[in-house]
């Protein structure tokens, strides 16, 4: 054993190790350190160079601090879109740019007292918003099993370090699919925790009632691991739910036999049929371990995109409208005063006699990308007036019937399988230039945050390019312990999870 | 030509709850600008908004004094706009699921009994304060207040005078101050008001286009904004112009209504409901908790010292419109249950020297049993009225109970006049030596002897009357 | 027919505060026209008698004790800010009122 590099090793593998052996820790450090050195250039996983003074002292630090933590001395990559006090926090936006968050999410709070080492940010589509990683401000990440795809999205940067042994493991942020699908580009674990689960305080918003903290790990025991130290509830969220947190890891291990899989009838316009097999494959292995399956019917999952769009659009045009320029962050040069601003852009003239005005607009302007404008402007359209029933309401309402499908759903199995992609990893460029068919492709993932579900993607299969292929498993409100447990049985029936990027 | 006035109020009352709406910021006025924010108040990436509990229940327990119905179900919604007072650049408000509505309040004006209607109340969240730099290039942001409970209390247009308008307002901050859940300030700004008026010919049920005057700093203001701009939109309409629906300020120093300026855009708040609160049922068992708690308001307590202690219309009012006033009449009464003589002097003396010192009741210590005390004084005659006048500003100014500024002497008065005039002449005869020297011109004879006077008075004489009486006497001698 | 034209776009990026003009506006508007095309499915969807969700958790009454927490320092907050004189956040004029 002592040849296979700690890096490579999994968050319970490494987590033993350091239990008998601090110092493990120490090198698995400097493993991280040069894999980073020599991988990121290439990958663009993380967003900022590490620093290695100040990260070998946190191991030192953590491994005293937290002898008995659950990530005592493991190195966890945060996407850039979680807040971390008095680091940079800029969810791969400029307009963001030199804010340095007074305070820590409660997830990060977490973390620290487990014994974590904070890494540097993970890469994203800027504000969450995209599939691909490609519309992050500061350039796109790419995909460890083949640098000329994207690794997906928006958790992009999280996956993609997970699954290079960048980092042991992630967090990620998942509002219509954005653990799942980045972690089923690149062939590891992604989970998305039931609306509630896990404390939004510190997660900065998107879709306030979609958006859902989780972790991105190589196996399901680390998922376990990383899911029980960031879950229960949370004071500083309205939102965040009161129910108990089962132990997850001491779980896993119990039988999946006579577990009801339902099996809906899925949109199959754009399934890539590798995907489609692996996926009956799966299902197969399922019945071995003594799984039943059945149909169960998700009436309404074709119109969960348009759903999705109106819903998630409209929030985040509200939730993105604190992005101004007076308080923190960036503010345009030249536009109004303020010209200590952090960002580059060179403002026009003033076109407007009110120099604030003037300031708002071009801040916003510069600081925006164009996936951030159109998702603001399509959900200041929605919600703008005259348009409200017929887009906002109509979304609310058919909403209610998407998470009323579950509800039967849940009735008659005990978890859905499907698809957690259409296909696998695309090609970057491939569909930057065609927002709606961007939209189209979270097609299977964005139901479970409507509903707000937990749902999970394992590696499952690699297509004949040699590109990794997702599962979804989705269950019933916090049966996070139940996804985990079928997630378990089936890698432990498989080898997925062990097939590694040839990087 | 005579136009009927159409007025609603827009009220905005400041919770004094120790901390803020949505975090646990502290409220204090008058702290250093930007001491009082977290990354909540602030609206920092990330955070979360939490209800506090105390402005949830006093948002319930001013929607209930004001004849409201509260809501099964109330959720907060966004009202967006960008200004740099907003942090979020949406205030946390309440849109069309708010905490209360269909409520009213009644006033009297004159002998006449008039019911406004209360359209809703609604809780929200303040925003933060704006500095401007005259002639500079710049504002300043101050966001202490961002996130300081308010309570929004919307009148329906039913207020026809600047007269009601004042009555309303007068009434309505009573009925606030009972319940002692904010300042209500108005120049720290814990209360504040907004009006909408419009001009309708009479017999004419449509509602004229509605002007809102803001900046309005006292009530005052109020009635004097709303007299100006009746008179403004009279004289337009009758130049045959039409009133155009607007936003005005009232310039309290030119005491005129001007144009604000012009918004580059229409408003369009895009509403929607809030999701990162979640909705608050209000049981119906929690309401009747809360009906049973609140004290007697206002109303009822001038009708109460109409019937049970006889009061005028004038005092009862007068009295009752303050909590701290009509507390200290009812206490008052424990000592000395003679209510006309305490209506009197809280109606006169105290109230005067409230007014001319500019102070509250609450400023002075002064305790309800030392104004029953006073009028006892008064009653056994130990007190002459015009004595119990400075007793009582004595009482106010130091803090003491009348009996223990009498005992220590000074102010006891003996009464018998008779006695007095022995005392007088006792002293002349005995001190012949001084009166000769007093009708020398020795002034200071005059006050040996009145020394020797109070003396033989153990202390119990006035001085100023002893010094007049002894005078009488010098100067009547031959 | 176009759901959105790119005047209408524009209004919608002034209460936004984006400026747009020229090919990004006339781009723009194209692709939020396709987006909301494409959105019109829902209205085959018969919701006459389905209450909206805005909470998939049915939480009710998430309050917190009115007990104060520390709040950051002034210097914490103007720190952050793109532009300040302590103690306060500098803005452009604000001519409005």
């Amino acid at each position: 054993m002592a040849s296979r590099a700690l890096a490579c090793q999994t968050l319970h593998e490494l987590r033993d190790l350091i239990q008998q052996d601090p110092t493990a820790a120490e090198h698995l450090l400097e493993e991280l350190l040069d894999r980073i050195a020599q991988l990121n250039g290439r990958l663009h996983a993380y967003l900022a160079e590490p620093d290695r003074k100040r990260l070998r002292q946190q191991v030192r630090e953590q491994l005293k601090a937290c002898p008995n933590g659950k990530l005592r001395g493991i190195p966890i990559t945060v996407k850039d879109n979680i807040c971390i006090q008095g680091e940079e926090t800029t969810c791969a936006s400029r307009i963001l740019q030199g804010f340095r968050s007074p305070y820590d999410a409660t997830v990060i709070e977490r973390l620290r007292r487990e014994g974590a080492v904070l890494m540097p940010r993970a890469n994203m589509d800027e504000f969450a918003f995209g599939s691909s990683t490609e519309n992050s401000a500061f350039g796109p990440t790419r995909n460890p099993w083949a640098t000329d795809r994207v690794p997906g999205g928006s958790s992009g940067g999280s996956a993609a370090a997970v699954a290079a042994d960048l980092a042991i493991g992630a967090l990620g942020s998942d509002t219509g699919g954005s653990i799942r699908q980045p972690a089923s580009f690149c062939g590891i674990v992604g989970m998305k925790p039931t609306y509630g689960r896990v404390s939004r305080y510190g997660l900065v918003a998107f879709a306030s009632s979609l958006d859902q903290i989780g972790p991105l790990t190589k196996d399901v025991t680390d998922a376990a691991i990383l899911l029980s130290v960031i879950a229960g509830h949370d004071a500083r969220d309205s939102t965040s739910a009161p129910v108990e947190v089962p132990d997850y890891v001491s779980q896993l291990n119990t039988s999946v036999k006579g577990l009801r899989i339902g099996l809906p009838k899925l949109p199959e316009e754009g399934l890539d049929h590798e995907v489609n097999d692996s996926l009956a494959e799966a299902v197969k292995a399922f019945e071995r371990l003594g799984c039943q399956t059945t149909s169960v019917e998700l009436r309404q999952i074709d119109k969960a995109i348009a759903t999705y769009y109106i819903i998630a659009t409209a929030e985040a045009s509200s939730n993105l409208a604190r992005y101004d320029g007076v308080q923190y962050g960036y503010r345009a040069v030249g536009s109004g005063l303020g010209v200590e601003g952090s960002g580059q852009a060179q403002s026009p003239e003033p076109r407007t006699q009110n120099a604030l005005l003037d300031m708002y607009l071009t801040t916003r302007t510069s600081g925006f990308g164009d996936e951030p404008k159109r998702r603001i402007l399509l959900g200041t359209y929605v919600l703008s007036h005259g348009y409200y029933d017929a887009y906002y309401l109509k979304g609310m309402k058919v909403r209610t019937l998407i998470k009323q499908d579950f509800d039967e759903a849940f009735k008659r199995c005990d978890l859905v399988v499907m698809p957690t992609a259409p296909s696998p990893a695309f090609r970057l460029g491939e569909k930057i230039d065609d927002p709606l068919q961007m939209y189209l492709s979270d097609i299977y993932t964005i139901s479970a945050n409507l509903a707000g579900v937990p749902a999970v993607s394992i590696p499952c299969g690699l297509s004949k390019a040699g590109l990794p292929i997702g599962m979804q498993l989705l269950t019933a409100p916090f049966r996070e312990d139940l996804l985990l447990r079928a997630a378990y049985a089936y890698e432990q029936a498989t080898d997925w999870h062990r097939r590694q990027p040839g990087l | 030509m005579n136009y009927e006035s159409v007025i609603g109020l827009e009220v905005h009352l400041q919770l004094s709850t120790k901390t803020k709406l949505f975090c646990g910021c502290l409220t204090k006025f008058g702290a250093p600008p930007n001491s009082q924010t977290c990354p909540v108040c602030l609206g920092l990436p990330g955070v979360l908004p939490v209800l506090n509990e105390q402005a949830f229940a006093w948002g319930i327990k001013v929607a209930l004094a004001l004849n409201c119905q509260i809501a099964n179900v109330m959720k907060f919604d966004r009202k967006q706009y960008f200004y740099p007072d907003l942090p979020k650049n949406f205030q946390i408000s309440q849109y069309d699921q708010p905490l209360s509505q269909h409520g009213h309040l009644d006033i009297t004006v004159g002998e006449q009994a008039k019911r406004i209607g209360i359209t809703r109340v609604h809780m929200e969240e303040d925003a933060g304060k704006l500095l401007h730099d005259t002639g500079g290039a710049s504002s300043f942001v101050d966001f202490n207040r961002t996130g300081v409970p308010l309570l929004e209390i919307v009148s329906e247009p039913d207020i026809r005078s600047s007269d009601e308008a004042y009555h309303y307002l007068t009434e309505l901050k009573a009925i606030l101050q009972y319940l002692d859940v904010s300042t209500c300030n108005m120049e720290e700004g814990s209360l504040r008001c907004d009006t909408n008026v419009s001009l309708r010919s009479p017999g004419v049920a449509a509602f004229g286009a509605k002007v809102e005057v803001k900046n309005l700093n006292s009530f005052r203001a109020v009635k004097l904004a709303l007299e100006y701009e009746t008179k403004r939109q009279a004289a337009q309409l009758d130049r045959g112009d039409r009133i155009v629906q607007e936003t005005r300020l009232w310039n309290a120093k030119k005491a005129i209504t001007g144009p604000m300026r012009s918004k580059e855009e229409a408003a369009d708040y895009r509403y929607f409901p809030e999701p990162d609160l979640v909705p608050f049922v209000i049981e119906p068992s929690v309401i009747e908790r809360v009906r049973a708690g609140l004290p007697e308001l206002p109303a009822q307590r001038r009708v109460r010292f109409q019937q049970r202690h006889q009061l005028s219309a004038y005092d009862a009012q007068g009295i009752a419109q303050d909590r701290a006033l009509a507390d200290l009449f009812e206490q008052a009464l424990e000592t000395y249950p003679k209510p006309k003589p305490v209506a009197n002097w809280i109606m006169g003396d105290l109230s005067a020297y409230l007014n001319a010192h500019a102070v509250t009741l609450a400023d002075v210590k002064l305790r309800p049993e030392w104004l029953g005390h006073l009028l006892q004084l008064i009653e056994e005659g130990t007190l002459s009225g015009k004595m119990a006048k400075d007793v009582l500003q004595q009482v106010l100014e130091r803090g003491v109970d009348p009996v223990e500024l009498v005992n220590q002497g000074s102010l006891r008065q003996v009464v018998d006049a008779d006695a007095l005039e022995r005392i007088a002449e006792d002293v002349v005869q005995a001190f012949p030596k001084s009166v000769e020297d007093y009708g020398k011109g020795k002034t200071n004879a005059l006050m040996y002897l009145v020394g020797q006077a109070m003396k033989r008075s153990q202390g119990k004489a006035n001085p100023e009357q002893m010094t007049e009486m002894l005078k009488r006497k010098l100067v009547s001698r031959p | 027919m176009a759901v959105v034209t790119p005047e209408v776009v524009k209004q919608v990026a002034m209460l936004a505060r984006l400026r747009l003009e020229g090919k990004a506006l006339t781009q723009l508007a194209a692709q939020l026209d396709e987006i909301l095309q494409y959105v019109q499915q829902l209205q085959a969807v018969d919701t006459q008698r389905v209450e909206p969700t805005s909470h998939v958790l049915p939480l009710t009454n998430v309050l917190r004790k009115d007990e104060p927490t520390p709040s950051l320092s002034q210097d914490a907050v103007v720190a952050l800010a793109p532009a300040a004189q302590p103690p306060f956040v500098k803005v452009p004029k604000v001519i409005e009122v």
